[in-house]
């Protein structure tokens, strides 16, 4: 294998599997956190997406505050579906949870279609994004440069802020046990909508960062729900790291599938997703239920 | 001390009154006919929502009875329906054996993905499920001198039905082959379902860890129902590439897992009547939205889908059981008089 050729796997894997970490951290914390698993997290990242597109031509905005304007947006219209709708089915099964989230889902992807087009719709990029940056023996896009930088950002944030914080405190006792969670004070309430929002902006971020490897378009939700939900069961759910290096693996792997062989670049993701959940069921670093 | 109930009483099949028996199969074959006298233009919607029904039996077997949870039921349809098309085009073009063969098909891909995945259960089953169907769809997709690829398996041709009727345009032979298949696969299936085999697996979806304690072996036992599952499905996938005339990628893809989901969670998970009532309704609504937007009808299937979770949990048959309730309420009130 070519020094060149590795290379371009190393690039484009990583950056595909920072993209892949920074849209299935919320869903990976939520399914910890709230056991829901919500398959309309997809639809965050695609709104995320979307907003980003349109917004700053239509509100004459600087393209970056759009970008910041539509995580936000997307941050607050996750904190409404968690308290209209999602909290009613905590105390359902998983399925109920599973179908009423894909219902969510359908109704995303028809507002979408409406409002923005049935029509691949590009992500404009500030003008520091663009161009390359030279290492000498290649030159790297500058765009996944920054993909590169906002997943290890993403991580570091995170892991500080679950690890040190005293809300991230209060998040763990709630992932390790709700009831006495509660019972000891904690607004477990509050902790379930702002994790939720967090992670819904959070998919916000990855979709716009990836817009360039995961086009826009309204079928976006469902379809990439599956390799959403394959790297959360992959890296075991409510686990930052499980995410992070599950993300890194099925990212990785997929990549250099299609530099090799691309028609079965899919087939070996869902082949190494087989095997790892057949080794370990609860995922590479979930805890045995 | 009275606070402890009787056991369930089991419904005593009455000798005397076989019909009351039978009477969803009675009820689906009176509807069927008259569909087919009302609706004679939309023959070849009326034969997509009977094999789309059987589709929809097979998950509720496996998913309302036995409660395995699973998102990629599309790969045991679509393996009949690959099969039904390699039989027609390589072995013979009667119809029965390549129904047959489909359901082979179908099973032997459950069982062999069953033998893997049955031990997980949760979230880790369900996204087994999906993975193996998604491995389906790419091997399919790669294999295109086999399969066609995104073309799809067709120009294959299907002899007349008992070597008597041919399928031909007018598609009577298909809608009465559906049909027919139709209402046998809900006999066999409900009886399959009433049997200490079905008790088993209902019992192994409210509480496996006593069913094991109590001696039963839910691993087997459940991989003889997903494997079941898959028969039904195989043929329900078989007849559907009979009837259409083609094999195709997207009777793999997870939509169509997600959708005959759908279809019996509209119904009714629990009751096999809910998965047909269900997919008749799922049917019928594409069909009419689809016509005006096909964006306009996801919108519709998604609302209604989270209104039936919240205000109909046990679905539309749950709907209809109470109406009958309700009517024999009136009637009993009305005989007093």
């Amino acid at each position: 294998m070519s020094v060149a050729l590795l290379s371009s796997i190393l690039i484009d894997g990583i950056t595909y599997a920072m993209i892949l970490f920074m849209i299935t951290v919320g869903l990976s914390m939520t399914m910890g956190l709230m056991r829901v698993v919500n398959l309309a997290h997809g639809a965050f990242a695609m709104l995320g997406g979307f907003l980003s597109a349109s917004l700053p031509q239509r509100l004459g905005l600087p393209i970056g505050v759009g970008f910041v304007l539509a995580i936000v947006l997307v941050g607050l219209a996750a904190v409404l579906f968690e308290r209209i709708l999602l909290r009613r089915f905590y105390r359902r099964d998983d399925l109920d949870q599973m179908l009423v989230t894909i219902g969510l889902m359908f109704v995303a992807t028809a507002a979408v279609n409406l409002l923005f087009g049935s029509s691949v719709t590009s992500v404009a990029l500030p003008e520091a994004f663009n161009g390359s940056v030279d290492l000498g023996f290649r030159s790297i896009p500058r765009h996944r440069l920054i993909v590169v930088a906002c997943g290890l950002a993403v991580v570091t944030i995170l892991w500080l802020t679950v690890d040190r914080s005293s809300f991230g405190i209060r998040v763990r006792a709630a992932v390790d046990n709700a009831p006495i969670a509660r019972a000891i004070g904690i607004d477990t309430t509050k902790i379930y909508a702002a994790t939720f929002a967090i992670g819904a902006a959070l998919a916000a971020l990855g979709g716009i960062a990836g817009a360039e490897l995961l086009p826009m378009e309204p079928t976006y939700a469902s379809k990439y729900l599956v390799i959403l939900l394959a790297v959360v069961a992959v890296g075991g759910n409510g686990n930052l790291f499980g995410s992070f290096f599950a993300a890194l693996l099925l990212g990785t792997v997929e990549t250099s599938m299609k530099y090799m062989v691309p028609q079965l670049a899919s087939a070996a993701f869902f082949l190494t997703m087989i095997i790892v959940l057949l080794v370990r069921p609860q995922g590479l670093f979930g805890r045995q239920a | 001390m009275s606070a402890v109930s009787p056991p369930l009483a089991m419904v005593a099949p009455s000798p005397t009154r076989p019909w009351m028996q039978l009477r969803v199969e009675i009820v689906l074959t009176l509807v069927g006919l008259l569909a087919f006298v009302l609706f004679p233009q939309d023959l070849g919607l009326l034969t997509n929502i009977a094999t789309m029904s059987i589709f929809a039996l097979s998950l509720s077997l496996v998913l309302g009875q036995a409660g395995i949870a699973t998102l990629g039921q599309a790969a045991l349809y679509g393996s009949g329906a690959y099969v039904a098309g390699w039989t027609a085009l390589y072995l013979t073009a009667d119809p029965i054996v390549g129904l047959l063969l489909g359901a082979l098909g179908g099973g032997l891909i459950a069982l062999l993905s069953g033998a893997v995945m049955l031990r997980a259960t949760k979230l880790t089953l369900v996204m087994l499920t999906i993975a193996v169907a998604q491995l389906l769809l790419e091997l399919a997709n790669w294999a295109r001198g086999l399969t066609g690829g995104d073309d799809g398996l067709a120009g294959f041709n299907i002899g007349p039905l008992f070597g008597i009727w041919e399928f031909n345009f007018l598609g009577h032979t298909g809608y009465f082959y559906a049909l027919g298949a139709l209402v046998l696969v809900y006999f066999l299936v409900r009886n399959l379902v009433e049997s200490p085999f079905g008790l088993t697996a209902k019992a192994i979806r409210q509480d496996p860890g006593r069913v094991q304690a109590l001696g039963g072996r839910v691993y087997l036992h459940l991989l003889a129902v997903y494997t079941v599952g898959g028969i039904v499905a195989g043929l329900a996938g078989a007849l559907t590439a009979q009837t259409s005339k083609v094999a195709n990628l997207f009777m793999l893809d997870f939509t169509t897992s997600a959708g005959v989901v759908v279809m019996i969670v509209l119904g009714g998970t629990r009751r096999l009547s809910g998965a047909v009532l269900g997919t008749v309704a799922y049917m019928t609504i594409h069909h009419i939205a689809s016509t005006l937007n096909p964006h306009h009808w996801l919108f519709f299937i998604g609302s209604m889908l989270i209104v039936v979770l919240i205000v109909l949990p046990e679905g539309l048959i749950g709907l209809l059981d109470r109406a009958m309730a309700y009517a024999k309420r009136l009637g009993a009130r009305g005989g007093a008089k």
